[in-house]
């Protein structure tokens, strides 16, 4: 206490801190606590507190590295094989249309065409089945270069106003510019509801018509909890600026299976989005007609639009990656595994072997590891 | 005796005891202090046994209540907040805050503000806690009790801090006092009393204070119903042994000194009771404005941390920036065309318009977004961390010191880690290293060395020579038999000559088990305090049988006169103790006692001794007259009695350093000159302290004429005083006839060769600090092994400022405190101070590290220290165990906390590149909030509480281990920058896997794509699962904790969304039914869980299997060892394998015993080419050959 007095000036008690916690800690005086009258006993043993509690202390061996890489190996081929195998299974049918269903003599004014309410926007493409699929068929829809997730895009939409009629008026403000009509409130409103997809698809084998299903193409927990039975459609479409696809007002929101589902955001630019199920199987070579009407507006931002037909398996859709990428990583594990097995076949190391040791292998000055 | 160290400085000289010198008030020149008197810092006035007149101004001054506390009920929060926001860390979480509640933020305030409260609230729990320590401490303190004179005339029980300025106490035997006190009576009828200024100043010896004569009388409570003085002082100051004030008493003025002030916090010894009057309470006594402040210390790893979280700052920065750019450009020349949004333009984070100023908006708010780059937890789980670490080294049972019932404490947490990477200790000696007791060891009489020449060291050097040539032995077994036969036969050369090699010296032929029970014998504790000495020629007196016993005689007389002490009555046997000036006479005295002079009575001029008469065997009673004292100085450098026999022989006993009295021998005075001087070598070899003894034979007129020289050079006054008296011992003290030389050993500490000798070997370099001569701190560097024979030895004085790489300094001439700062200066490394007395305060407060040794009853270092211990030998265990796991154990857990918010914090990075810099987080709030605090937090405690690299026992049997800490090779920038590539590798790979995985097609079998919820999710779950693999990957050491906690908090991550997908779809968001409904059903959710995750830790794991077959490190080596058993399989190699990691120790006990198996080495191999020689050319063979026509 009594020394610091011979403290230079140049040099600093006090250190400054990044963190800043507090620079002094033990605060100058501490009286002197009063004796304690009782002995202190030893501090109890347990293993605990000595730290000496039974522990599992596994080493990295080269025979263990060996062991998993094979073992890695050993399980993701197969994983890999049949993720493959799966996805080869899997029928899928990719028709993009947005260039074929612009008449010739629009091609130039393609804005015009879509846009304009006058112009019969029927197209009919062709599909020939390459394999038989297996119902059900699933109808997908879709787009690329679509910022669904664009942060303004995606928030603006009202949760409280989709799930029940009381709140039609609420978190409003989050809807933007596509809030009301006049004094009354859209309903859904936001970007994302008046900029839904409106294309249509109707399918047929030989002039026969399929049937395409609907149903449970949205999550039952949407349905069920975020979008209201009590809920209809009020002024939608209805403002200056008309975006996407008209919404039946007789029917609930909660009954809107695509609304439901265009209001899912997807996680990146090129979605595709469920549309219905065929239900019944379709041959090999078959060829399916379809008639599209072309609603949606994909030309203004440069997107491509296709309609894709699939089968799944229990891996979903058709996907070789998650395949690739398994028989991928087995196989750098099965390469490693013979590396190492070789490295260690001729630079041997046995478990514990002393000359590894940083002092055994340069004798003087040796560098600790 | 020569060298009064410094705890005996402030003991009484018990000389001036005698000539009562020491209670002859200081003649400080009282009268100038006394004019200050009443001008400005002079200016305090106290009114005795009137403490009413201090209730008013000016004379009210502050209470006696002392608070230490940092906060009050109502500056807590402030305060605690301030301190918490001054981390630069806090304070950008603090900003992100505020900005969360503006419409920036790209998640909800929640999200940010969340996790800040509870990293903020858990550290200012903690000040909390420790603040309200403090309190009760104070309480405790405050509401002690002391007899004060009440209104009444009684002396009534008043709590300290009711008591005030002017009040009269009294304090009674082994009580302390609760303010400054000037003492007014005591006891003693002289106003005598002592005091124990331990906790004041950390010296054990007592001091005596006294009363002015004036107030003796007041020594009874009635007296003071009439006493009434006034008192006049300097102001409140915080110097401990100053004090200039007058005491105004019956119309009379008293100068006082600080004779008569008695200080706050010391105690009352030996003294019945005292009364006093209050003259500085609280916070104006001495000693509370005498204590310094602490620097707050932090360690090198947390500063590098620091510098780590910089360099995440920077990364933040960069990503932001990459983010702001890239949105502007967006918002210019894509956005335009989205017709889905062009109605959105309003917003002025995307105006088209305005793409700078948006760029600029999101800017900000990518520093927000991206916040989970910066290990907001880092900090608070390191702080609970190093508490439970902290709890750890208290509770550790090894630690614990059954004597002083003491364990080691932390006293404060955040230095946990820099005990791993100690490079430099700078130990005080005294009390820390020795226990200031002199043994009496060896002595040299008359030419014969007696009391043993081993020492340990060829001991430990035989017994490894035994156990080498076995394991030698052993390892040839297989090899061709005829080399075999050869080796055998000369390794058991080496065993005779080693054996030889020790036992010389041995003139006296003992049988064998003699010689082996004084072996056993040398290790033990002695049974006498002070004396270690075995030798039969001497012990149970009989010496008297052998032929020189005259010298023997004299020898033992020097010892028993030659000194300045005094016996003290034992009471329990016939043995005396001693009081002396310095532990050496004490150590001389009651080794005469043991050879049969006991001294048993002084008086001012007669010694007494029971001296064993050889002619007789029996013991006499002789008196002594001390005609004379030629008293020690540290110039002198000896000490000489005159002294008349009862025979009327004059004598002139003279004992001092050896160099001295070699050179004042008379001619015929050096007889056995020859020889012992190579007894004194060995004696100071093995870090005895020696001195010479010697005697002359006087005349009585040659004693008469030089009395009375001396006496008149005593009785001038003036500065010619010192040379007159100079020159008169001069001319006495020569013509010396030697009698030989006594070995005492300053008495190590239990355990700290063995301490010195592992710190060593973890390349931990001991300077010693000590305010001894230049001899007296060689002799401890010889005795701890820090010095060894074949060392050059440099001396640092504090003028030269000399950067030396020696491995053991011994720093003479104290200054603690400048040393410690040139060595931290000079060298840069981490300095570790360790001391026991309040002169080590400065030096502990001035390392990086502080360590007091509790074990003696003085507070002051342990005050000032940041751990306590109550042995030094607690440090090998503190460092090599506990610092080397800590530190070991907090570098991972910044490491992996770094790594882990890289893996989580880039992803969201990533996101914002596929949604064209939008600021859209793809997460959940709640999974941010959770993240950081509840799904990964418990692993990394667990990393930072519980991992161990290798047990206690392998830390302490390599202790080069911990040499991994002084190269700081666990916490390097290679490997920070490792680390964060790692984490970089990591977030790719989850989150490019994710990406092509879930895009596009249906992921379940019922036909659904994923959204961004779910793909939020299942992204959440790889890093989930990834991270805490990577930290199970880390750790080697799974208890049942480690399992719980890392693989808890992965099912606890399913429980959480299980739960949160529950709630309904207002509070859950985005998590509704996420997994029971959509993800948990689909196996590609699983699939690709297990196949990012070991994708993910891949790079990481092929790193370390490459790096453990090709360049293992040190301690994986040992554990595969351990795992193997080796060490009890192979028991031969595992101890080699332990020297051999010593082998670049320079310092140590078992360096010196390397050294020395060296040199019996070198000399065997020498004399075994000679009998190979020799024995090769007498084989007939040779014979036969040479002899052969062929030569001749």
């Amino acid at each position: 206490m009594a020394m610091s007095p011979l403290l230079d000036d140049d040099t600093t008690l006090f250190d400054v801190n990044l963190d800043g916690t507090s620079t002094s800690e033990d605060g100058g005086y501490e009286p002197i606590p009063a004796p304690k009258t009782k002995s202190k006993k030893p501090p109890p043993y347990s293993r605990f507190t000595q730290q000496e509690l039974p522990a599992c202390k596994p080493i990295i061996t080269p025979k263990l590295v060996i062991a998993s890489f094979t073992f890695i190996a050993i399980i993701f081929v197969p994983i890999g094989i049949a993720a493959l195998s799966a996805s080869n299974k899997v029928v899928e049918i990719e028709e993009r249309y947005d260039r074929e269903c612009i008449p010739p003599i629009y091609s130039d004014h393609i804005l015009q065409y879509i846009q304009s309410v006058g112009t019969d926007k029927t197209c009919t493409r062709r599909l020939t089945v390459p394999k038989h699929m297996k119902s059900p068929v699933f109808i997908y829809y879709q787009l690329t270069d679509f910022y669904q997730n664009y942060r303004i895009y995606k928030s603006s939409r009202s949760n409280l106003q989709l799930k029940s009629k009381a709140d039609e008026g609420s978190e409003l403000k989050n809807c933007g510019s596509v809030q009301t009509v006049g004094d009354e409130p859209i309903v859904p409103c936001g970007l994302v509801a008046w900029s839904m997809f409106n294309d249509t698809y109707s399918f047929s084998v030989k002039d026969k018509a399929l049937i395409v299903n609907k149903m449970n193409i949205a999550w039952e927990s949407d349905k069920k909890g975020r979008f209201g039975s009590d809920v209809y459609p009020k002024n939608f479409q209805a403002g200056g600026v008309i975006g996407g696809a008209k919404l039946n007002s007789s029917i609930p929101l909660s009954e809107q299976d695509d609304l439901i589902v265009w209001m899912r955001p997807a996680p990146l630019r090129n979605f595709r989005k469920l549309y219905g199920r065929i239900d019944v199987d379709l041959e090999a070579n078959e060829e399916i007609k379809v008639e599209i009407k072309n609603n949606y507006n994909s030309y203004g931002y440069g997107g491509e639009k296709l309609l894709v037909l699939s089968t799944t398996s229990a891996f979903g859709g058709k996907s070789k990656f998650l395949g690739i990428a398994y028989l991928t990583v087995g196989g750098f594990c099965f390469l490693f595994a013979i590396v190492f097995a070789i490295i260690h076949r001729f630079k041997r190391r046995d478990i514990g072997d002393t000359a590894y040791l940083s002092w055994n292998r340069s004798p003087v000055g040796y560098y600790i590891k | 005796m020569h060298e009064s160290s410094r705890r005996t400085r402030g003991k009484v000289r018990w000389s001036k005891l005698y000539s009562f010198s020491c209670l002859r008030p200081h003649t400080s020149d009282p009268d100038s202090a006394q004019e200050l008197i009443g001008q400005p810092g002079f200016s305090r006035v106290v009114f005795c046994n009137e403490p009413q007149l201090h209730k008013r101004k000016p004379y009210k001054y502050t209470s006696n209540s002392v608070s230490t506390k940092k906060y009050t009920a109502v500056t807590f929060l402030p305060k605690a907040l301030f301190e918490q926001f001054r981390r630069v860390a806090n304070l950008y979480f603090l900003l992100t805050a505020a900005l969360s509640i503006t419409s920036l933020a790209p998640v909800k305030p929640l999200t940010l503000i969340g996790p800040l409260v509870f990293v903020v609230g858990i550290s200012m729990l903690k000040e909390a806690v420790e603040d309200w320590y403090r309190f009760l401490q104070d309480l405790n303190v405050n509401n002690r009790t002391v007899k004060a004179r009440a209104e009444n005339g009684l002396f009534v029980d008043k709590l300290w801090r009711e008591i005030s300025v002017g009040d009269v106490v009294k304090v009674k035997k082994d009580e302390y006092f609760s303010s400054d006190l000037l003492l007014l009576s005591s006891s003693y009828e002289d106003g005598v009393c002592y005091v124990e200024t331990m906790n004041l100043d950390g010296e054990t010896s007592l001091k005596i204070k006294r009363s002015l004569e004036a107030t003796l009388h007041l020594n009874e409570d009635a007296k003071f119903s009439v006493f009434k003085a006034t008192t006049r002082c300097e102001d409140p100051n915080p110097s401990l042994y100053t004090f200039v004030g007058n005491l105004e008493f019956e119309s009379k003025i008293y100068p006082l000194s600080p004779t008569q002030i008695l200080l706050r916090d010391s105690k009352l010894r030996n003294t019945d009771y005292v009364y006093g009057a209050v003259i500085f309470s609280g916070h104006d006594t001495k000693v509370v404005r005498n204590s310094t402040m602490s620097p707050s210390k932090r360690s090198r790893l947390e500063k590098k941390m620091d510098k780590v979280i910089y360099l995440l700052f920077s990364m933040l920065l960069l990503i932001s920036l990459v983010t702001s750019i890239g949105s502007s450009v967006v918002i210019k020349s894509d956005m335009s065309q989205w017709w889905y949004l062009s109605l959105e333009d309003s917003d002025p984070l995307f105006d088209p318009s305005n793409p700078s100023k948006s760029g600029f908006l999101q800017f900000i708010r990518a520093l927000i977004l991206y916040g989970y780059l910066i290990p907001i937890s880092l900090y608070v789980s390191i702080e609970i961390v190093k508490m439970l670490q902290a709890r750890f080294i208290n509770k550790d049972k090894k630690m614990y010191d059954e004597a002083t019932c003491k364990s080691v404490q932390a006293r404060t947490s955040n230095l946990n880690e820099e005990l791993g990477q100690v490079e430099i200790i700078l130990s005080d000696k005294t009390g820390t290293l020795t226990c200031n007791q002199m043994e009496f060891r060896k002595c040299s009489i008359a030419g014969f060395s007696y009391g043993g020449n081993i020492n340990e060291v060829d001991i430990a050097a035989s017994k490894r020579m035994n156990t080498d040539s076995e394991a030698y032995r052993s390892s040839i077994d297989q090899s061709d038999t005829t080399s075999q036969s050869l080796e055998m036969s000369e390794f058991s050369v080496v065993d005779i000559i080693a054996q030889q090699a020790i036992l010389r010296g041995h003139e006296n032929a003992d049988n064998s088990n003699a010689r082996n029970s004084r072996l056993s014998d040398v290790r033990k504790e002695s049974v006498i305090k002070g004396f270690n000495f075995r030798d039969d020629r001497l012990m149970n007196n009989q010496w008297i049988y052998r032929s020189d016993f005259f010298y023997m005689t004299m020898f033992f007389r020097v010892m028993a006169l030659c000194h300045t002490g005094i016996p003290v009555e034992d009471g329990q046997t016939d043995k005396l103790k001693y009081e002396a000036e310095s532990p050496e006479e004490v150590a001389f005295l009651i080794a005469s006692q043991e050879f049969g002079f006991q001294f048993f009575q002084r008086t001012q001029s007669l010694m007494t001794l029971k001296e064993l008469d050889p002619s007789s065997g029996k013991q006499v009673k002789r008196e002594y007259k001390l005609l004379n004292l030629l008293e020690f100085s540290s110039s002198r450098k000896r000490m000489s009695v005159i002294v008349r026999d009862e025979d009327g022989k004059i004598y002139l006993l003279c004992k001092g350093a050896d160099s001295i009295i070699f050179d004042r021998l008379a001619d015929n005075g050096g007889a056995y000159l020859e020889s012992t001087t190579s007894h004194l070598s060995n004696y100071a070899e093995d870090g005895f302290r020696t001195l010479a003894f010697a005697y002359r034979a006087l005349e009585l007129a040659e004693y008469e004429q030089w009395n009375s020289i001396f006496t008149q050079a005593k009785t001038t006054v003036g500065p010619e005083r010192e040379e007159l008296l100079e020159h008169a011992t001069e001319m006495i003290e020569k013509e010396l006839i030697l009698l030989g030389v006594v070995a005492v050993e300053d008495k190590l500490q239990k355990g700290v060769l063995e301490c010195i000798d592992k710190l060593a070997q973890a390349g931990i370099k001991i300077w010693l600090l000590t305010g001894d001569k230049k001899e007296t701190a060689i002799n401890i560097g010889f005795s701890c092994s820090l010095l060894r024979q074949d060392m050059k030895q440099f001396h640092v004085c504090l003028s030269k400022e000399t950067e030396s790489k020696k491995p053991a300094e011994v720093a003479h001439r104290h200054w603690h405190i400048q040393i410690t700062r040139l060595v931290k200066k000079h060298t840069g490394k981490t300095t570790l101070a360790i001391g026991d007395g309040a002169n080590d305060v400065g030096m502990i407060q001035e390392a990086d590290i502080g360590v007091g040794i509790s074990g003696m009853e003085g507070m002051q270092a342990v005050m000032a220290s940041n751990f306590s211990l109550p042995q030094f030998r607690f440090l090998e265990r503190l460092l090599i165990v506990h610092g080397h796991w800590c530190y070991k154990r907090i570098s991972k857990m910044v490491l992996y906390s770094v790594y882990k918010n890289i893996a989580f914090g880039l992803t969201l990075f990533y996101y914002e590149i596929l949604t064209n810099f939008s600021g859209d987080s793809l997460y959940d709030d709640w999974y941010m909030v959770v993240f950081n605090v509840f799904l990964t937090s418990m692993p990394v405690i667990s990393l930072g509480v519980f991992e161990q690299d290798v047990s206690s026992d392998v830390c302490l049997q390599f202790p080069s281990l911990y040499r991994q800490g002084l190269r700081n090779i666990i916490f390097s920038w290679s490997r920070v920058v490792g680390w964060i590539l790692n984490g970089i590798v990591a977030a790719s790979v989850i989150f490019l896997a994710n990406v092509y995985i879930f895009s596009a097609a249906a992921f379940r079998q019922e036909g659904h794509v994923a959204d961004i919820t779910q793909f939020g999710a299942i992204m959440y779950t790889c890093i989930i699962w990834t991270v805490n693999c990577q930290i199970a990957l880390i750790i080697t050491h799974f208890t049942w904790i480690q399992h719980l906690f890392i693989w808890g908090s992965v099912l606890l991550w399913y429980i959480f969304a299980l739960a949160y997908g529950a709630l309904p779809p207002d509070y859950s968001q985005r998590g509704f039914n996420i997994l029971t409904e959509s993800i948990g059903a689909a196996p590609l959710y699983w699939v690709a869980t297990f196949l990012v995750t070991i994708a993910a830790l891949l790079p990481y794991f092929t790193h370390i299997a490459v790096q453990s077959l090709l360049s293992p490190m040190d301690d994986h080596i040992i554990r595969e060892m351990k795992h193997g058993k080796k060490d009890v399989t192979e028991n031969q190699m595992w101890l080699r394998e332990q020297r051999n990691s010593q082998r670049s120790t320079q310092v140590g006990f078992s360096a010196r015993v390397d050294a020395r198996i060296r040199s019996f080495k070198e000399g065997l191999s020498l004399k075994r080419i000679s009998i190979y020689n020799k024995s090769a050319t007498n084989t007939p063979f040779y014979k036969s050959w040479t002899s052969s026509p062929l030569f001749s």
